[in-house]
C-alpha cells in the first residue's frame, strides 16, 4: 500500500516539475531580456527615429509600420473572417462541400509563414502588381490570420445554445435577423477575443512582411503619425529586430534587446489584454 | 353555414418592404461568398505556388529526383547548378526530431499535471501562461536562439558557434510545448469521467489511472496534439533562421550548424531575381513544405476527428 502511496507522490512531483519546466525558462528569458535592454528603454526609444546608421537612436518608423500593417491586415481579415463563419456555421449543411470549406480552413491554418511570403511576392507583389507595397504586405498578413478569425469565430457562435435560434424561428424571423439581433450579440466576446489574438500575430510575424512590403531602412520624421502612404513599403518592428540582430555591425548592445522587449511587451500585453477580455465577458453571461 | 361569411375579413399581413427583403439576400450573397473564400485561398496559394515554380519542373535541365534527393545545394554556382535539398531536408527533420524529443515528454507531463494533478486555480494560471507563451512572435524566439542560448551552449559545450541543431532544436521545442499542452489538456478531459470513477472505485492511484486508463483512452488525441506540434516546428521561418546558423550540410552532430527548408528559403529569396531558375526552385521549396505541413496538419484533424465522434 505504502509502495503505491509513494509512487503517486512521485509521479505528481515530476509531472509539477515538467510543469515547471515551462514557466521557468520563460520567465528568466523574459527577465535576462530586460535587464540587458534596460539602457535604451523608455518613451524616447519608442518614438525616436534610428540614428547612425541604425546603431543608434529609436525604433518609431519600425513601430508605427507595424501599427499600419496590423490595422490594415485585421482591416481586411476580420470582417471576411466573421462572415466566412457565420455562413459556415449558420447556413451551411453538413455536406461534402462544407467539409471540403472545413479542410480548407484547417490547412490553410496550417500553412508556414514563409510559404506565406511566397504566395503575398507571387500573387500580390506580382501578380496583382501591387509591387512592394504596405498594400501586399497587409494583404498577406491578412490571408495569415484569416483561418485563426474563422476557427474562433465559429467556436463563439457554436456556443450560443441552438434553443435561442429556435426560439427566434419560432416567431418568424428570418435567419439573418435571427444571427443580427441574437446570435451575433451573444457571441461578441468569442468574436472579439480570437481578433484581438490575431492582433500580436500579424504584429509579430516577419517572414510574410519580409519580401512583400517591408524594408531595411525608410527615413520617417520623429513622432510622424502618418509616414506611410499605402503604396509604399515600411519598417516593421519584428523585421527590424531581424535586421538589428543579423544585418548591422556595431550596434550599441541593449538595442536589439529593446526592440525585442517593445515587440514582446506590446504582444503579451494585447494577449493579456485579449484573455481578461475573455474572462470579463464570461462573468457576464447569463446562461 | 360553416363559413365565416358574416365575419369581417382579415386585415392583410403586414409584408416586410421590398428593400429589407433585397437587402438580406444581397447579405446572405456575401455572407456566403465569404464563406467560400476559405476554399478559394488555399486554392490560390497553390495556384500561386505552381505558377512561379511551374517552368523550372517542365524544363529539361531540372530533375525531380535530384531536387528531392542530392545534397548538393549550389544555386549560385556560375559552371554547375546544382538544386539538392536532400541537406536541407535532414536540416529539417533533425532540428524537428531534437525539438519533439524535447517537448514531447514535458508536454505531455504538463498536460497531465494541468488535467489530472492540479486544483483548479493553478490550472487557469498555468493556462494563461501557456498562453502567452505561444504568443511569443517567432522572430523573438530567434533572437533568444542567437543571444541567450547561443551564449549557453557556448559556454557549456565546446562548440565553436552556438548556433547549430542544438540550438535550433531547444528554441522549436519551447515553442512546440504549448500547442503540445494545450491540446493534449483538452484531449484527456475529453476522456469521460466514467473511467476515473471505475478506476477509483477499484482502489486505482491517480498515477496509475493517468498510465493504466487515461494516457491509452486519449491516444487519438494525444497523437493529434504531438502532430500539430511537429507541424509548427517543421513550418518555423524565422526562429530556426536565427538560431541554426547558415552551413547547408548534412549534420554530424547536435553541434553543427544546418539550414531547413523553411530558413532556406528566408535566406536566399532576397537575392534570387525574380523569374529566374533560383527563384522558380524556391517556390518549388515551398510548395514542398505546403505539402508537407498539409499532410501532417492532415492526420492531426483526422486523429482529433477520431476522438470526437467517440
Amino acid at each position: 500500500m505504502v509502495r503505491k502511496e509513494r509512487a503517486e507522490k512521485a509521479a505528481r512531483g515530476v509531472f509539477a516539475l515538467m510543469a515547471a519546466a515551462m514557466v521557468v525558462p520563460l520567465v528568466s528569458i523574459v527577465a535576462y531580456l530586460v535587464w540587458l535592454a534596460w539602457p535604451s528603454l523608455g518613451w524616447e526609444f519608442v518614438v525616436d527615429v534610428p540614428r547612425r546608421g541604425m546603431t543608434d537612436g529609436g525604433i518609431w518608423p519600425a513601430f508605427v509600420g507595424t501599427l499600419y500593417l496590423v490595422a490594415l491586415s485585421l482591416a481586411v481579415s476580420a470582417p471576411i473572417g466573421v462572415l466566412a463563419a457565420v455562413y459556415l456555421n449558420e447556413y451551411a449543411r453538413d455536406d461534402w462541400f462544407n467539409r471540403l470549406v472545413n479542410l480548407a480552413v484547417i490547412n490553410l491554418a496550417g500553412v508556414p509563414s514563409i510559404v506565406h511570403a511566397l504566395f503575398g511576392l507571387g500573387a500580390f507583389v506580382y501578380a496583382a502588381r501591387f509591387g512592394y507595397s504596405i498594400l501586399s504586405a497587409s494583404l498577406t498578413l491578412a490571408i495569415m490570420t484569416l483561418p485563426v478569425i474563422i476557427a474562433s469565430t465559429r467556436e463563439a457562435l457554436a456556443s450560443v445554445p441552438m434553443a435561442f435560434r429556435e426560439a427566434c424561428w419560432n416567431v418568424g424571423a428570418t435567419r439573418w435577423q435571427t444571427i443580427r439581433a441574437v446570435v451575433l450579440p451573444n457571441s461578441i466576446s468569442g468574436i472579439l477575443t480570437g481578433v484581438i489574438l490575431q492582433v500580436s500575430r500579424a504584429a509579430g510575424e516577419t517572414a510574410p512582411i519580409m519580401f512583400t512590403g517591408a524594408v531595411f531602412y525608410k527615413a520617417v520624421g520623429r513622432g510622424e503619425l502618418l509616414p506611410y502612404g499605402l503604396d509604399e513599403q515600411c519598417m516593421a518592428l519584428s523585421m527590424h529586430l531581424y535586421t538589428l540582430a543579423t544585418q548591422v555591425p556595431n550596434v550599441k548592445e541593449s538595442l536589439p534587446y529593446a526592440t525585442a522587449v517593445v515587440l514582446l511587451g506590446s504582444v503579451l500585453l494585447v494577449n493579456a489584454a485579449a484573455i481578461a477580455l475573455r474572462v470579463w465577458l464570461r462573468g457576464l453571461k447569463k446562461w | 353555414m360553416t363559413s365565416d361569411s358574416t365575419a369581417a375579413p382579415a386585415p392583410p399581413r403586414p409584408a416586410r418592404p421590398r428593400w429589407a427583403v433585397q437587402g438580406e439576400r444581397l447579405l446572405e450573397a456575401l455572407i456566403r461568398l465569404c464563406g467560400v473564400s476559405a476554399i478559394l485561398f488555399v486554392v490560390s496559394i497553390v495556384f500561386f505556388l505552381f505558377r512561379e515554380a511551374a517552368p523550372v519542373l517542365v524544363s529539361e535541365s531540372f530533375d525531380l529526383g535530384e531536387f528531392l534527393f542530392s545534397r548538393e545545394w549550389y544555386p549560385t554556382s556560375v559552371s554547375n547548378v546544382r538544386y539538392g535539398t536532400l541537406a536541407l531536408t535532414v536540416g529539417s527533420v533533425s532540428v524537428t526530431a531534437l525539438a519533439m524529443v524535447l517537448a514531447v515528454p514535458f508536454g505531455l507531463g504538463a498536460a497531465v499535471y494541468l488535467s489530472e494533478f492540479c486544483g483548479p486555480r493553478l490550472r487557469e494560471t498555468l493556462k494563461i501562461v501557456i498562453e502567452l507563451l505561444s504568443a511569443i512572435p517567432s522572430v523573438v524566439w530567434g533572437f533568444i536562439g542567437l543571444t541567450v542560448m547561443s551564449k549557453l551552449i557556448v559556454r557549456f559545450t565546446d562548440a565553436p558557434v552556438g548556433v547549430n541543431v542544438l540550438n535550433g532544436g531547444i528554441i522549436l521545442a519551447l515553442m512546440s510545448v504549448p500547442i503540445i499542452v494545450s491540446i493534449g489538456e483538452d484531449a484527456l478531459r475529453a476522456v469521460p469521467d466514467s473511467f476515473r470513477e471505475a478506476g477509483l472505485a477499484l482502489g486505482a492511484t491517480r498515477w496509475q489511472l493517468v498510465h493504466r486508463v487515461l494516457l491509452p483512452a486519449a491516444r487519438n488525441g494525444l497523437l493529434a496534439a504531438v502532430l500539430l506540434g511537429v507541424g509548427r516546428a517543421v513550418g518555423e521561418t524565422m526562429a530556426v533562421l536565427m538560431a541554426t546558423g547558415h552551413a547547408v550540410q548534412i549534420p554530424h552532430g547536435l553541434l553543427d550548424s544546418v539550414r531547413t527548408l523553411t530558413a532556406n528559403i528566408a535566406a536566399e529569396l532576397g537575392e534570387a531575381p525574380a523569374g529566374s531558375d533560383h527563384y522558380r526552385v524556391l517556390f518549388l521549396t515551398g510548395l514542398l513544405l505546403f505539402v508537407i505541413t498539409f499532410a501532417v496538419n492532415l492526420t492531426a484533424d483526422l486523429a482529433i476527428r477520431g476522438i470526437r465522434r467517440k
